[in-house]
């Protein structure tokens, strides 16, 4: 008799050296690089675009675990990362004024659990009336409550601070490992410290059976009734702890940026968030940390070099929904999919077709979105990518537009006429 | 889950230090609404700044080093602010300038003296130059923040000091926006008024949520049943230009007396109507008798600049007495230029302004002005523009008021 | 006496508004299931392309042709857009218009610059109609008034009685049965989704002189737009309208109190100094809306006079 007659399951669950690959090597991975990277001496720019990677990174993760995991498309998600950075800077100026209470013992270092707790609880009183729903009046509640509250938050000053926000210091208090939190460096530690903490705790809670029923409700709720569990108590349960990662991210934020303001409550960052996850493709786990990653460099490094780079956004996301519902880890995850499959050279034609289109159209777009900005901000400015002098007036401009982007159409369609092909 | 390694990896190629970018230029970050409710009253402050920043560079720049004004939209929102303060002292910027927003300025003012405190050696600037909530220059005050624009309290003791000879207004209405300086203003003049005109009524004490009211009629009409006689408001950017725009359109026909009534756009609102009915209290108007000079860097500035007027006088000042500071200290170090800039005398067109060494506020002539039809130079090509006549020139040490401010010297 | 007159007054007039841009909003989210995210931006569209046409020709031209031009783009939007998206979900289409929301607000900040722009009541309705207790009433305002009660009725006049209405208003309730009766639906949608940005354009062509035309003017209608909607109920006009009318009054009631919290609530010890009491009924006039949303959502969320749930 072999173990496989007797327990059938087992022979197709993962053995668990492949366990560990998939599961734990990653999150070790990851804590070795962000630990590695203060050896490399990066400037103070790169550790502010570090920390705001970290604290989106944990926020996306946490939005994920509704709309991805558990299917509830949310416009308020930032009310939570608010209220738990309102409730982080709260705790921070608590430890400042240090009257020897339980907060002047209380580590700066540990104020995203301050924060965690604030989301737990604000998800735990506003998710009770809204989870009862789900599907497009949970999104709508989802909205009215983020813009009742971010409309608080400028009348109640005393605790939202009103137009100035709340500011303090983070650095009072007992240090922890060391870290005064004053430099940037320290505060990377910091941020580093929780994103990996973040990020395992998220991975860690897919693998409960909570975690697993949230999958089941958002694919059928009919049938999590039927196995004997209250798919409002499951949306309500998952809620909770979103709202808390959600928080969690707004303690690493009151500490990496030391204000808050209402504004951060408000449709626009909850948006922000939406997009980071939808980007980064919400079927897959690492889905939100790469949106997370490639919007924050967009934010911060391409807002240098273009006015319109949140056009460029708009584009990138529209893209996603029509062409790539699976996002950018869809994209990556199915080209690695298809080159296993097919082999590098069955694979490659295509593929290369593919991207030559995509890379062709885009350039296209870029020329037309700059030559145009610049005309429309009148300052006589031209776009001379290479040296070319691309003026809005000269037919250069124009030809070199329609020819790329006709040519990047009609190799994408060349392409997707021979994946229809093949495919039927 | 093995996309860790590749996120991993863009991340690190993403870690290549940058290059430390080359001093030759002395530059100034301009941190302020580049878009948005209060975008216009950011550009036009920002051509300023570069107008003032190119005259210097006609000469010798400052301590001998050329000027740029490197521009960040911080959207009026503090957090932002501070993202924007972030990116510039990346790049090693060491003087800040802001002055649209108060609630901006307080959080500017905090993160500096943080950024001073944690980094000895590096430390920051800061040039207001419109931002008054007078708590800045009192129990705020900060050893690293030099204003140049007379506060909320100054120009309200202005405005209160004109309401005396006014005896047939008898009800006052206030509006203002909802943040520290619109309560700052109501504050004055609730105070004020009370120790000047007793007899003064105050009908309607009115806060509104800054740059998102659309339509102000209702508050008109609110002011219009109120019985008001005069209005004082400190709005600023388009929550002035829609309030009279609104007030035009009712037929409001009262005196306003305005902090910022000169904002771009707010004089096309007024129109003849709001002649000799409107009036704004600054450090100068453009009608006034002026040495040779002034009158062809004003004619300068409103040559490049069509589309707007000079107004920001108080930028002008601030760049020539940075400069002064500069060339007394013989460096551009801000520590050397904070402790120049102590005490700085400096005479500029309209007369001697000086800055304070105890609260690091400028003490500057302040004019009640009012609009006109007589001008010799108009605003937004209306032929309307401001005036002031005699007994409208408020002397620079008559603003001078009691401070509160203990400022700690580093 | 006076304050609620003219409350009465600006209160119609911004709830009329309202209901032209949620009028097609709730067209399209019953017939096509679609939460249009990008309403109001159609609605800014409509006020930037007005101003454009005022620049070189004149309101009037603006105020025929600009709404149509919008109508044309909403139908493209939906042909080659929704429609492409359609096979991935709701959701998806929901993210579609969320992401054409961003992109119209991008490409109109490029186009015609972050601030606002001049557009202007046209000179000849820029005069006080009457005046009343002291206040004048601009004549334009009146011209809003009129314009959208006329919009009213030809909306109503052809709904209840030509064929086009009677078949929009079975694929309103009943989409796949009209489909089974041999209507072109796909064709239906587009046309309601073009005519719904039409009349949300109209909205932005006589609302963005009286308002403020600028970039975040979607941002700021948008969300109230959702509201009306779904305190109307789904799939009824009429509750849009009612619920229109009752945010547009509510909204400009509101800023007219003179009283705070603890004018109102004094009686449970609460005094005017405290931060609670201290706050105006005024400064709570934008959150009504959202206040009311959520609790018509959780005690009725068929809305006022919908008969789906949302």
């Amino acid at each position: 008799m072999s173990d496989t007659i007797a327990n059938p399951g087992q022979a197709l669950a993962p053995s668990r050296g492949e366990k560990f690959r998939q599961r734990v090597l990653p999150l070790i991975f990851l804590a070795m690089v962000l630990a590695l990277v203060p050896l490399m001496a990066p400037s103070r720019t790169m550790y502010s675009l570090l920390n705001a990677i970290g604290i989106n990174i944990v926020f996306a993760l946490s939005y994920n675990m509704l709309l991805g995991r558990g299917g509830l498309l949310s416009f308020g998600h930032a009310v939570y990362f608010g209220l738990g950075g309102y409730a982080a800077m709260h705790a921070m100026r608590a430890i400042e004024a240090g009257d020897g209470g339980f907060w002047s013992a209380y580590p700066v270092f540990g104020l995203p659990l301050v924060g965690f707790a604030a989301g737990a609880l604000a998800g735990a009183v506003i998710g009770w009336p809204s989870c009862r729903r789900a599907g497009t009046a949970f999104a709508m509640i989802s909205l009215g409550v983020a813009e009742l509250i971010a409309a608080a938050g400028f009348m109640f000053a005393s605790v939202f601070g009103g137009e100035e926000g709340v500011t303090g210091d983070r650095m009072n208090g007992p240090e922890l490992f060391g870290l005064s939190l004053g430099p940037v460096g320290e505060v990377y530690l910091f941020i580093a410290f929780w994103t990996v903490v973040g990020t395992g705790l998220i991975y860690g809670f897919t693998r409960t059976p909570l975690g697993k029923l949230s999958e089941a409700t958002r694919d059928n709720p009919e049938r999590v009734q039927f196995i004997g569990f209250d798919p409002v108590r499951v949306r309500y349960l998952v809620f909770i702890i979103a709202g808390a990662f959600a928080g969690l991210s707004g303690g690493m934020a009151a500490v990496n940026y030391e204000i808050f303001t209402p504004e951060s409550l408000s449709l626009h960052p909850s948006g922000f968030v939406l997009l980071m996850a939808y980007i980064g493709g919400i079927r897959y786990f690492v889905g939100p940390v790469l949106g997370a990653l490639v919007l924050t460099v967009m934010q911060s490094m391409l807002s240098d070099f273009t006015e319109a780079w949140l056009l460029y956004l708009g584009v990138l996301f529209i893209a996603i929904i029509m062409f790539a519902p699976g996002g950018l880890a869809g994209i990556l995850f199915g080209t690695g999919a298809a080159l296993r499959r097919d082999g590098l050279r069955g694979s490659l034609g295509t593929l290369g077709v593919k991207t030559c289109g995509i890379v062709l159209s885009f350039l296209g777009l870029v020329v037309l979105i700059e030559v145009v900005v610049r005309w429309s901000n009148g300052y006589g400015e031209v776009f001379e990518p290479f040296g070319l002098a691309l003026e809005s007036g000269s037919p250069l401009t124009w030809a070199l537009v329609t020819v790329l982007c006709a040519a990047g159409f009609a190799l994408l369609r060349i392409a997707a006429r021979n994946t229809n092909e093949r495919g039927a | 889950m093995n996309l860790f390694v590749k996120a991993a990896l863009a991340a690190m190629v993403g870690v290549t230090p940058v290059a430390a970018l080359a001093q030759d230029t002395l530059k100034i970050a301009f941190i302020d609404p580049l878009s948005g409710p209060f975008g216009p009253s950011g550009d036009a402050a920002l051509r300023h700044w570069q107008y003032a920043a190119d005259e210097v560079n006609a000469g010798d720049g400052i301590n001998g080093q050329k000027v740029e004004i490197v521009a960040y939209d911080n959207k009026i929102n503090p957090k932002e602010s501070l993202v924007q303060l972030q990116k510039a002292l990346d790049q090693g910027i060491r003087y800040v300038v802001q002055g649209n927003g108060s609630s901006v300025a307080s959080a500017l003012i905090d993160a500096i003296e943080k950024h001073n405190r944690r980094n000895p050696g590096e430390e920051v600037l800061f040039l207001n130059y419109a931002a008054v909530d007078p708590a800045f220059t009192n129990e705020r005050c900060s050893f690293w923040h030099f204003r140049f624009d007379s506060d909320a309290d100054m120009k309200m003791n202005a405005v209160t000091d004109w309401l005396k000879g006014q005896d047939d207004i008898k009800k006052v209405y206030i509006i203002g926006q909802d943040y520290s300086f619109g309560k700052a203003v109501a504050a004055a003049a609730t105070e004020m008024i009370a120790a000047k005109r007793p007899d003064i009524e105050i009908v309607g004490n009115e806060l509104h949520p800054l740059g998102k009211v659309k339509d102000f009629t209702p508050y008109v009409q609110k002011m219009i049943s109120a019985g008001a006689d005069a209005v004082i408001t400190g709005n600023w950017g388009a929550d002035i230009v829609l309030l009279i725009k609104a007030a035009t359109a009712s037929g409001h026909e009262v005196p306003y007396l305005t902090y910022y009534a000169g904002s771009l756009g707010a004089a096309t609102a007024m129109g003849e109507g709001a002649v000799g009915r409107v009036k704004q209290i600054t450090e100068m108007n453009t009608n006034l008798e002026t040495p040779g000079p002034q009158d062809v860097l004003i004619d300068g500035f409103e040559t490049k600049n069509s589309d707007i007027s000079y107004y920001y006088h108080r930028i002008f000042n601030a760049m020539e007495m940075f400069d002064a500071a500069a060339t007394k200290a013989g460096s551009v170090e801000p520590i050397k230029v904070a402790m120049a800039l102590e005490g700085l005398e400096y005479e500029t067109a309209y007369g001697p302004v000086t800055m304070r060494a105890d609260n690091h506020q400028i003490l500057q002539p302040l004019y009640m002005s009012t609009f006109s039809k007589e001008v010799k130079r108009d605003v937004e090509d209306l032929g309307l523009g401001w005036t002031s006549g005699a007994g409208d020139r408020i002397e620079a040490a008559n603003t001078s008021m009691a401070t509160t401010c203990e400022m700690k010297r580093p | 006496m006076e304050t609620i007159l003219f409350s009465l007054l600006n209160g119609v007039i911004y709830g009329l508004l309202l209901f032209m841009l949620s009028s097609g909003l709730t067209l399209i989210f019953s017939m096509m299931g679609i939460l249009n995210f990008a309403h109001a931006s159609f609605y800014m569209l409509g006020a930037y392309f007005a101003f454009s046409f005022t620049q070189v020709t004149s309101f009037w031209i603006a105020l025929i042709f600009a709404p149509i031009l919008v109508g044309l783009f909403g139908a493209v939007v939906e042909r080659w857009g929704l429609r492409n998206v359609h096979q991935h979900g709701h959701v998806a289409e929901l993210l579609f218009t969320f992401g054409l929301a961003y992109l119209i607000d991008e490409v109109v900040k490029i186009v015609w610059g972050k601030n606002a722009v001049d557009y202007r009541v046209p000179a000849e309705l820029d005069f006080p109609l009457f005046e009343l207790f002291g206040a004048q009433y601009p004549a334009y305002r009146m011209f809003i008034l009129l314009v959208a009660v006329a919009m009213l009725a030809a909306l109503w006049y052809l709904l209840k009685r030509t064929r086009v209405g009677l078949i929009i208003q079975a694929a309103l309730t009943h989409p796949h049965m009209v489909g089974h009766l041999g209507h072109n639906v796909p064709r239906i949608f587009m046309a309601v989704f073009g005519a719904g940005c039409a009349l949300a354009a109209l909205a932005g062509v006589i609302g963005g002189n009286y308002l403020v035309t600028d970039p975040a003017m979607a941002a700021f209608m948008g969300p109230i737009v959702f509201v009306v909607v779904v305190i109307g109920g789904l799939g009824s006009l009429e509750g849009a309208f009612i619920a229109s009318l009752l945010l547009g009054l509510l909204q400009t009631f509101a800023i007219s109190v003179d009283a705070n919290f603890a004018d109102l609530f004094g009686w449970t010890g609460l005094t005017a100094t405290s931060e609670l009491g201290g706050i105006t009924v005024a400064s709570l006039a934008p959150m009504l809306p959202f206040l009311l949303l959520v609790l018509i959502l959780i005690v009725k969320p068929t809305g006022l006079m919908g008969d789906r749930e949302a």
